[in-house]
């Protein structure tokens, strides 16, 4: 069982899910993937269908629209799957919190593993992020 | 009791070389290996470093940890055809390494056997995606059985000139004897016109750029594997693995076969692997009407000429 875990957290293949986020933390984290920062060299790959999912990269304030969606993305999402939240509007909705359709943070609706911090993160600050994940994974069990 | 005594000998050693050795966990290992390879050469191409070489086991050591989700409205069938394509292309892979590593052995016309047991796994992946209940998955399904027309059609035209290059011979054994015995049939001209022609075949095959139009992910979000997690896409991706290195030793088999010790064929190996890989990162992908043009016209045209000109003896 240790064994899988370890897999596990050797090869994260990542979902990305921007909702409603103003597309600077998508390009950043598109940035981890580029030559500079290369994260395939840990085997973390980002996928196009949420059935191949071991994270679900969350960026932007979850509006009215979005939470069901997102909900139904989660559920569709086969287990053990991490959430992690990145930038400030996913984590406690910036500038937007008095904003009319934006009911709730991130971390009421999901549960949420991670909070990277920042308008945008640094994609120093992402691989940080998910550095402290795989600890955290790695001890749980 | 001492016939029985062989007939079961004989048994163990049939599931032997179907399990272990030229079989399942010999080709499963090579065409993970030769998968790193695709990852690290393409990773070197585009300026990156790469994953280390266990990657590719990693992910189908996690993907066997992981829950497999059944989607609302998915048949029997989309459990079934992953392990389906991958027992029928583990036949293939046995009698190809069979007739490598042990020479001597196959049977009169193991090459056609070896040619329809190749085109399983795509058979599979479209029963399994469209029975997923998903119309991403069958877009991906039709547009797999639409290139498996494709290049069926001139993948067949270059087997059929070697074919014709060593006599007629449908053994794959003749076919090794006869290139041992007068070199390999990539160095005459129609040989070189059929390598060409089914190596772009076996590039669509593999679904490698620019014929991934079945799986590719910016547009149908991985297409046919959209609905698969879990164990099943362990499956498909092993499959694909064994795929990789059972259509490259079949390549070497009818175009390089003249000298197949060890050294030699792992070095063939790597090579027409890293050809592939080049083609796959210099070529943007087709669309599907594009990729069928281009093998019912050019290719097929090019596998015409390379039939005629073995016929005449060229
Ligand atoms: S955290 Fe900043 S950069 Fe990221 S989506 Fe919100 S506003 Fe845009």
């Amino acid at each position: 069982m240790d064994f899988r875990l370890k897999a596990l957290t050797k090869s994260i293949w990542v979902f990305h899910i921007s909702t409603a986020s103003c597309n600077n933390c998508d390009i950043e984290i598109l940035d981890c993937i580029t030559p500079r920062f290369d994260v395939e060299r840990f085997g973390i790959q980002l996928i196009g269908s949420v059935r191949h999912a071991d994270a679900l990269l969350v960026t932007g304030v979850v509006n009215r629209k979005a939470a069901p969606l997102l909900k139904k993305v989660y559920a569709q999402a086969p287990k053990p799957c991490v959430v992690v939240a990145v930038g400030q509007c996913a984590l406690s909705q910036n500038m937007f919190r008095f904003g009319y359709n934006c009911p709730e943070p991130l971390d009421k609706i999901l549960p949420v593993d991670v909070y990277i911090p920042g308008c945008p993160p640094k994609p120093e600050a992402i691989i940080d992020g998910i550095v402290k994940l795989v600890n955290k994974v790695r001890q749980k069990k | 009791m001492v016939q029985g005594g062989c007939f079961g000998e004989e048994k163990m050693k049939t599931l032997f070389n179907y399990l272990i050795f030229p079989g399942f966990l010999f080709s499963a290992m090579i065409g993970l290996l030769a998968g790193w390879l695709d990852r690290k050469v393409t990773a070197r191409i585009q300026w990156r470093v790469g994953p280390p070489w266990y990657q590719n086991f990693t992910d189908i050591i996690k993907l066997s940890g992981k829950e497999t989700v059944v989607p609302q409205g998915a048949r029997i069938t989309f459990l079934l055809s992953p392990y389906l394509g991958l027992l029928g292309l583990v036949l293939g892979a046995t009698i190809l390494g069979q007739t490598v590593f042990f020479s001597g052995q196959g049977f009169t016309g193991d090459l056609i056997v070896v040619v329809y047991l190749m085109a399983i796994p795509a058979i599979a992946v479209m029963t399994g995606a469209s029975s997923s209940a998903n119309p991403l998955a069958s877009v991906g399904a039709s547009r797999e059985m639409k290139l498996l027309l494709g290049y069926e059609l001139p993948f067949i035209l270059a087997i059929i000139t070697v074919i014709v290059k060593s006599n007629g011979a449908i053994r794959l054994g003749e076919i090794i004897n006869h290139q041992a015995a007068y070199g390999s049939s990539v160095f005459s001209l129609s040989g070189a016109i059929a390598f060409i022609v089914a190596l772009l075949c076996v590039q669509a095959k593999l679904g490698f750029a620019p014929f991934d139009i079945a799986e590719c992910e910016q547009e149908i979000m991985g297409g046919t594997l959209i609905e698969y997690s879990g164990l099943p896409l362990a499956v498909f991706k092993l499959t694909k693995a064994v795929l990789l290195s059972t259509t490259l030793l079949f390549l070497i088999i009818l175009f390089l076969g003249k000298d197949l010790s060890p050294a030699f064929l792992i070095l063939k190996f790597i090579m027409i692997l890293v050809i592939a890989i080049l083609i796959k990162n210099t070529n943007p992908r087709l669309r599907i009407d594009q990729a069928l043009r281009f093998f019912w016209g050019p290719l097929t045209i090019l596998g015409l000429v390379g039939l005629v000109l073995a016929t005449r003896g060229l």
